[in-house]
């Protein structure tokens, strides 16, 4: 199941299991970490697929624009991880353009905007996560904001 | 036909089925049944394995066309798979039947002669894949069955006829980043595969499966456990993760029944994060295709760092070596070697190596056994910049070199001065995730020189290099040598695909086609006409190759190369 409104966040290499994230478990600046969605409830990871994983940065949030802002928590933002190119998981952080990009073939976003694409050929943006901070807590605040996942390829 | 005649129903509808089962549905009447006696004397029209020979040569003996008339070779017919990235499949032809596999694991059977359509088979891949290498080297043939490995990790058996699912096995799990690429190899019934995911930080393996009933046979792990052979050689938990992966066709001898499969790089890239000399990664081993038992092995290079997987088994050649004939196993490495060994009943003997393109790495090695000595300024480490010749693409990569056994010369797809450099970072594995090792800020193409592709003719028996193309950008394609005395080999981002002369070097002839060709290509004769086949379909490693050179002072356009696989078939101009 994807991550649903209430959820709370746990790191995909988690040392400490299922520890719910707090902000200052994500270091400003830090390569993106990947993440899941952990059902508050039974605290088990939503883990059942990797169209699941979420991918969590942070920033000084006076750097995000505004309609980052309005889905980001104390400077963490989260989207899914999940190139709407061709499906790969996103997962280098490019320090000189500020940009993350797709191993595959270098679809690059803007995590601080809505996660824009500005390279490559990824056709629109990674959906965003919407948070919200409760007990101290990142919670997910809505669903992914678009459908997670890539074009599929037909002839 | 030669006997084959093919039946495409009128009927015949686009039937995509949820399972994923044949899209496109005709018959092929009668199909020439693929034995063990065929694979190991191939008819000379005919081309039913990956090299089509199990020595791995990827020589064809037909010479109709030849360098006297190759200035008149032209496309008799051409089909567009309708799919994008990186086609890296030979058509395989069985006496007028091709079967062409593209990029998403489908495949195609059509009339070698017309091109005709006869069926394609489309399987569904699950939505969650992470397709690294989106691509498929080719079906393997035997009996009156195709067999397909998987990008989701999967072995098919197809009915040759009409492309329906035989049977399903599971090679591995997709999710933690295991996949195949490779065209499986048949020996006598058993259909070997390897495991692709060195990059993902699987535990490589070679399996083998009963060709009747999909059941597997066999399945040896090319990273062994501590208690096992060579396990000694892993100094810590590293080899649970240690990469080893299998992603090329391996050749056979029957002669010894020895399957030669070249295994990958160690995982992750930086040779600190896994202390030890890593066997089998970055080796050839010689396995015996009933038990899958190692007998053999010769590691190129220890501990890996630079990405060279030595998945390219190597070419088996009966040659004169100081005067005595001997069973050599040729291979122009990923590391930029040029090995030669010998098998003998004892096991492998090194020979010699030398550099065929421009190489740091190594400062000697040692002339008893082959091993090599570092210079450890250009071997990569956690921590710190450091370039390297060649790059993680190597001086030839996966794509295939040809050995003429009428010239008797070795031809190399080389890059030659496409050097490297990355940093390396330690960071934890996540099943499933990439994980190379390396900070992708840093995976930076150094090109020198004035040129970096080059087609090279080497003589493996006096060590000379006999002629060499250079090309302005990198060449990154299988080759083909012909019984015409020709070489065929495209590679290039200009879209070319040419001719050469064997002997010379001289270019004859050249096409350029709709995108660039990664492909190797084949010689093949329907009736009493030769023909030559390759698909034009850019992506993968060229691409990433063509994006990287992109940010460096060559500036080539990331873009030039417009992606979507053609199959091209071509005879000479009197049809
Ligand atoms: S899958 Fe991400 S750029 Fe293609």
């Amino acid at each position: 199941m994807p991550p649903r409104p209430g959820d709370l966040l746990v790191l995909a290499d988690s040392d400490t299991g299922t520890a719910p994230l707090k902000p200052a478990d994500l270091k400003l600046g830090a390569d993106p970490y990947l993440g899941w969605a952990l059902d508050p409830n039974d605290k088990v990871p939503r883990d059942g697929t990797r169209l699941n994983q979420i991918l969590l940065m942070r920033f000084d949030p006076s750097s995000l624009t505004d309609r980052e802002k309005a889905w980001a928590v104390d400077g963490v933002v989260a989207f899914s991880a999940i190139c709407t190119h061709q499906g790969c998981t996103v997962t280098y952080w490019l320090t000189a353009p500020q940009v993350l990009e797709c191993p595959c073939h270098q679809s690059q976003y803007n995590p601080r905007d809505a996660a824009k694409v500005v390279g490559g050929p990824a056709p629109r943006p990674l959906p965003a996560l919407p948070l919200k901070m409760a007990g101290g807590l990142l919670v997910v605040a809505a669903p992914f904001t678009d459908r997670v996942g890539g074009e599929q390829q037909t002839y | 036909m030669n006997g084959t005649t093919v039946r495409i129903g009128l009927a015949a509808a686009l039937l995509c089925s949820v399972f994923g089962t044949a899209a496109f549905a005709g018959e092929i009447d009668s199909y020439s049944v693929v034995t063990q006696q065929r694979l190991q004397n191939p008819e000379a029209g005919n081309w039913l394995l990956y090299r089509r020979t199990y020595d791995g040569h990827g020589f064809s003996p037909l010479s109709q066309i030849n360098t006297g008339n190759v200035a008149a070779l032209t496309p008799i017919w051409t089909f567009s798979t309708g799919v994008i990235e990186g086609h890296e499949a030979p058509p395989m032809v069985n006496n007028g039947v091709m079967f062409v596999t593209t990029p998403q694991d489908q495949v195609l059977a059509l009339d070698a002669t017309t091109g005709d359509l006869i069926w394609r088979y489309a399987p569904k891949l699950p939505e969650d894949l992470f397709q690294l290498h989106p691509t498929n080297r080719g079906v393997a043939l035997w009996g009156d069955k195709l067999y397909l490995a998987t990008v989701d990790s999967r072995l098919i058996a197809l009915d040759a006829k009409t492309g329906k699912v035989v049977w399903e096995s599971k090679i591995g799990d997709y999710h933690r980043g295991e996949y195949s690429t490779l065209e499986p190899l048949v020996v006598n019934g058993k259909v070997m595969v390897g495991t692709s995911g060195g990059e993902f930080g699987v535990r490589g393996f070679i399996a083998a499966y009963d060709a009747d009933t999909g059941n597997q046979l066999w399945k040896t792990y090319t990273v062994p456990s501590p208690n096992e052979p060579g396990g000694n050689t892993w100094d810590s938990d590293a080899w649970k993760t240690g990469g080893g992966s299998v992603w090329i066709t391996g050749n056979y001898d029957p002669k010894r029944n020895l399957a030669y499969w070249g295994v990958g790089n160690a995982a992750p890239w930086p040779g600190d994060l896994h202390p030890g000399d890593n066997l089998y990664t970055s080796s050839t081993v010689a396995l015996d295709p009933n038990t899958g038992q190692i007998k053999y092995y010769h590691q190129y290079h220890w501990n890996d760092s630079w990405d060279w997987d030595e998945v390219r088994p190597p070419l088996l050649i009966n040659m004169e070596y100081n005067g005595q004939m001997i069973d050599a196993l040729v291979h122009p490495a990923r590391d930029a070697y040029f090995w030669e060994l010998q098998q003998t009943d004892d096991g492998i003997k090194f020979l010699s190596a030398w550099p065929f393109s421009y190489q740091n790495a190594f400062t000697s090695i040692d002339p008893q056994t082959g091993r090599p000595s570092y210079d450890l300024a250009h071997k990569p480490t956690v921590g710190k910049l450091v370039t390297f010749c060649p790059s993680l693409w190597g001086g030839e990569d996966w794509v295939s070199e040809s050995y003429s056994d009428q010239t008797h010369l070795v031809y190399v797809p080389a890059n030659n001065g496409m050097c490297g450099e990355y940093n390396g970072v330690d960071k934890k594995l996540i099943a499933g995730q990439l994980w190379l090792g390396a900070d992708p800020n840093t995976l930076n193409l150094l090109p020198r020189g004035d040129h970096l592709g080059e087609l090279q003719a080497w003589d493996p028996v006096t060590h000379k290099q006999v002629w060499m193309y250079p090309f302005p950008n990198q060449l990154f394609a299988s080759v083909l040598t012909t019984a015409g005395d020709l070489v065929f080999v495209g590679g290039t981002n200009d879209r070319m695909f040419r001719a050469f002369d064997a002997r010379t070097g001289e270019l004859l002839w050249q096409q350029r086609t709709n995108s660039g060709i990664i492909a190797p290509p084949v010689a093949y004769q329907v009736g009493d006409t030769e023909y030559i086949a390759v698909q034009s379909g850019w992506g993968v490693d060229a691409q990433r190759i063509q994006q990287s050179l992109s940010t460096t002072p060559l500036k080539v356009d990331p873009d030039a190369v417009p992606q979507g696989g053609v199959i091209w078939v071509f005879a000479l101009r009197r049809h």
